[in-house]
């Protein structure tokens, strides 16, 4: 006896489809202000040379520790002369701080996407194995605890010692910290959805193990990682200001936010400006990064929303 | 049961609860009528999404806030309109005069809280009794509800009592100030059926006691035979029919009603010719499975969820699972599926042992079971169209993609559904017909033995009959030996040639389905004879 499927017509489905997800992600705010700020961070580093600005690591020793908006008579390469204006003054070697704290945004977006980026694609690929293969589980947690363990700023400080100072040591630096973060993360995601039936229904169809986690479970943990992406990027970020802020991340010929606060630091008092300056352009870059982050984890990962 | 003309307690006249903008109805209750007199249960009965428990929600003023509201109609509680107070009023007398106990015991409690002062709280807010008259109230209310040991229970957290001993919990919180009204949200849906009986006794008890007037929740018709006074029967957010438990049950006037009532599983076996020497398909051979809870520097603590279990199927047979919640069935299941690895006994399926094999060796005997589960849900991936789960399994084992979308266009039309129907994804479909994707899923593999783990448990009724009807056509249809794990002695009845009772790990009784039913032999089966809901009343036998 078997069933008329004229009779299932009738069945309601069970749920009406939703509007799209860009649809639903243009309408927060939050997303919006915070991909604003990040998209022209993103065109001032790229267009840095154009937006009348000179060699930021241009060093003028008669011309130190100016206000903002001072102008100078300077020669071009080709010996005319023309008014250059500091708009952001210079520091105590005579740079152009506009000019450096525009070049910086480079340095500190270039880290903050990187890092993020890497962390997660090492995290990811060990978080899926520690989650799926029991054995692996214990030792790579362990090991995870144990670089928790270690505050991270001092960890990117040993790090950055044992290379040569420059972006790249920074990155490795930045990372080392944050992938146990992300493993741990996409551990747990992987942890729960291995019980979902769907996966274990896939197990009797004798799916192989790598197609089952590329298939089944990776996917589950995208929405979480867009979201631990952004606050990731946010992290690197500051984390790269603090240690060029210390001296000990990237030299000081290379301008990066951490680096301009750093040579401002001993003036602070009497030309505010050297440190006003960046700081606003870092405050300003992680709070857009962070503010994208809640609003992209309140529409993706409703779960992780209530967790936090 | 005649009943004193007495002013009812509450009186719900032509309520109208509004959908917010969007949904699939403009209303999620319409023009719903009916009275509760005093002392007297009264059932909502009803499918998902028929509205009854929108209409509870409604006389206790819990409708969530700017998504439903009442429109229209009156919930007059002795002649006061509730839907007139104010959310201050209704504060008053929520706890007072209306009380409510709700479906899920573990979450309706407050874990860390202990729970004479759970009881307490609702004293404390609406009485100034001193703390020594609170205490001997909560005593009293908890000795009525036959808690054993008030004097010790009054002061333990929540994780400490059984699911049952919870829900009296509630029940006495909801009863201490003997309120007028008793609403019961599905009070005994998720509790085992046991339990479910001693409850259904509680609440019997203490309404003929109180003189309270019940208002209980339900989709379970049993549940309906053996307490109700009166019944509601509500389909789409309108009352179809109400009238005495007799007269419904007996005479229903309405087509849906009859549809409902019909479609509950008879307690008694139908016939079945008795299954020839067919060559066994599966044998367990005591087959454990034992769970270690590690600690660091505890001591290890043994946990053994399935002892010694010998069970046989035979081609074209189905064997029925019969247990409560942590009864080991579910372990039995996912051992025998493989998703899990048994610590001792044997797993032959057609003679290979294969309890002990590891997942590479594992593979080509992974086609011949198949598993259906509970949850509709949750069983299909959510990224992956229908297609791509149904085909998945036999390209897994070597099948060109073209081959295996025909084969899955054929099973679509197999189990009832549009073979067009393969390109959409999972939450278009309701939940009978995921199910169904379920069972084409599982046939693609062209199994030996179809493992069902309570396969119609999360669905409705009406539902129901046809998943199991399905079930049932394809293991005549392919000769299939099916595991049919079950917690529903009604559906046991239906489906199965022979039962197996499970009890704490092991297997008390087994036999044919209708010997099991007859006469059972074990203490542990008659006591879970004894429990199922309307177990004296024959469903769907109409008078004219």
């Amino acid at each position: 006896m078997s069933v008329e499927p004229a009779l299932l017509a009738g069945e309601p489905a069970a749920r009406p489809p939703k509007p799209g997800l860009p649809g639903r992600l243009a309408r927060d705010g939050g997303i919006i202000f915070g991909a604003l700020i990040i998209l022209f961070m993103i065109v001032i580093g790229i267009t840095a040379p154009w937006l009348g600005t000179k060699n930021p690591s241009e060093i003028n020793p008669s011309f130190r520790n100016r206000v903002p908006g001072i102008e100078q008579t300077i020669r071009n390469d080709d010996g005319t002369a023309r008014t250059f204006t500091y708009r952001m003054g210079t520091d105590s070697l005579g740079r152009d701080i506009y000019s450096r704290v525009i070049y910086g945004a480079r340095v500190s977006l270039i880290i903050g996407i990187t890092v993020a980026v890497i962390s997660i694609a090492i995290g990811l690929f060990i978080g899926l194995i520690a989650g799926y293969l029991r054995w692996v589980d214990a030792v790579v947690m362990r090991l995870m605890d144990g670089l928790m363990a270690i505050p991270a700023i001092l960890l990117a400080i040993a790090l950055v010692s044992l290379f040569r100072a420059g972006v790249m040591s920074v990155i490795v630096a930045i990372i080392v910290p944050e992938v146990p973060r992300v493993v741990r993360l996409v551990r747990s995601i992987v942890l729960s959805v291995r019980e979902e039936p769907y996966v274990e229904a896939a197990i009797c169809a004798g799916t192989p193990t790598h197609l089952l986690l590329f298939r089944h479970v990776l996917p589950n943990t995208i929405p979480a990682l867009i979201v631990q992406g952004t606050f990731i990027c946010a992290n690197a970020i500051l984390l790269e200001a603090i240690l060029s802020f210390l001296g000990i991340g990237i030299p000081p010929e290379t301008p990066t936010w951490g680096n301009i606060m750093a040579e401002g630091r001993g003036l602070f008092r009497i030309y505010p400006h050297n440190i006003f300056f960046p700081g606003i352009c870092l405050a300003l870059t992680v709070l857009a990064v962070n503010v994208l982050g809640d609003g992209l984890r309140d529409k993706l990962d409703p779960k992780l929303a209530r967790r936090v | 049961m005649g009943w004193p003309v007495t002013a009812p307690v509450l009186d719900v006249q032509g309520l109208t609860v509004r959908l917010p903008a969007g949904a699939d109805r403009v209303h999620a209750v319409e023009n719903v009528s009916f009275a509760v007199a005093p002392g007297e249960i009264v059932c909502v009965v009803g499918e998902s999404g028929s509205g009854k428990s929108v209409t509870a929600h409604a006389v206790m003023g819990l409708l969530p806030p700017g998504q439903l509201t009442a429109t229209a109609g009156r919930v007059l509680l002795e002649g006061d309109d509730l839907l007139r107070k104010s959310p201050t009023e209704m504060r008053r007398i929520r706890g007072d005069r209306i009380s409510m106990i709700f479906q899920e015991p573990m979450t309706a409690l407050n874990p860390v809280m202990k729970v004479g002062d759970q009881i307490a709280e609702v004293l404390d807010i609406h009485t100034r009794l001193s703390e020594r008259e609170r205490r001997a109230r909560v005593l009293d209310v908890m000795t009525s509800v036959h808690l054993p040991e008030p004097e010790r229970l009054i002061d333990v957290y929540p994780h400490q009592l059984s699911g049952g001993q919870r829900q009296r919990i509630m029940i006495a919180a909801a009863l201490v100030l003997d309120p007028v009204l008793l609403i019961a949200d599905e009070p005994t849906t998720a509790l085992d059926v046991t339990t479910q009986a001693q409850i259904l006794k509680l609440i019997k008890e203490l309404r003929a006691r109180r003189n309270t007037g019940v208002l209980f929740i339900t989709h379970d018709f049993g549940v309906v035979a053996e307490v109700a006074h009166r019944v509601v029967v509500m389909q789409h957010g309108r009352v179809v029919e109400q009238g005495r438990t007799e007269d419904v049950l007996r005479r229903p006037r309405d087509d849906y009603t009859r549809m409902l009532i019909r479609a509950v599983p008879s307690l008694s076996p139908p016939p079945r010719a008795p299954a020839a020497a067919a060559p066994i398909v599966l044998q367990t051979t005591d087959l454990s499975k034992t769970y270690l809870a590690r600690g660091f520097f505890a001591k290890r603590r043994e946990v053994k969820a399935v002892k010694d279990v010998n069970l046989q199927v035979r081609r074209g047979e189905t064997l029925g699972v019969v247990g409560e919640s942590g009864s080991g069935k579910s372990t039995v299941a996912r051992c025998i599926a493989r998703l899990i690895e048994p610590t001792g006994g044997a797993i032959l399926i057609e003679g290979a042992d294969v309890a002990r094999l590891g997942a590479r060796a594992l593979r080509p005997h992974r086609k011949r079971v198949q598993i259906v589960f509970q949850d509709p849900y949750r069983s299909l991936n959510p990224r992956r169209t229908v297609g791509a789960a149904i085909t998945e399994g036999p390209m897994n084992f070597g099948m060109a993609e073209s081959e295996a979308a025909t084969r899955a266009r054929n099973l679509m039309r197999l189990v009832g559904l549009d073979p067009d129907a393969l390109a959409r994804f999972p939450h278009q479909f309701s939940g009978g017909q995921r199910q169904r994707i379920c069972i084409a899923r599982a046939l693609a593999m062209e199994p030996e033995l179809l493992v069902a783990d309570e396969p119609v448990s999360a669905l409705d009724v009406s539902v129901q009959a046809q998943v199991l009807e399905l079930i049932d056509d394809v293991r005549k249809r392919f000769n299939l030996a099916v595991l049919f794990i079950t917690h529903d002695l009604r559906v046991a009845a239906q489906v199965c040639d022979r039962i197996a009772v499970m009890h704490k790990g092991e297997v008390v009784e087994e036999g044919t389905t209708a010997a099991v039913f007859a006469a059972p032999k074990h203490a542990y089966t008659r006591a879970l004879f004894d429990s199922a809901p309307g177990r004296h009343f024959e469903f769907g036998k109409f008078e004219v």
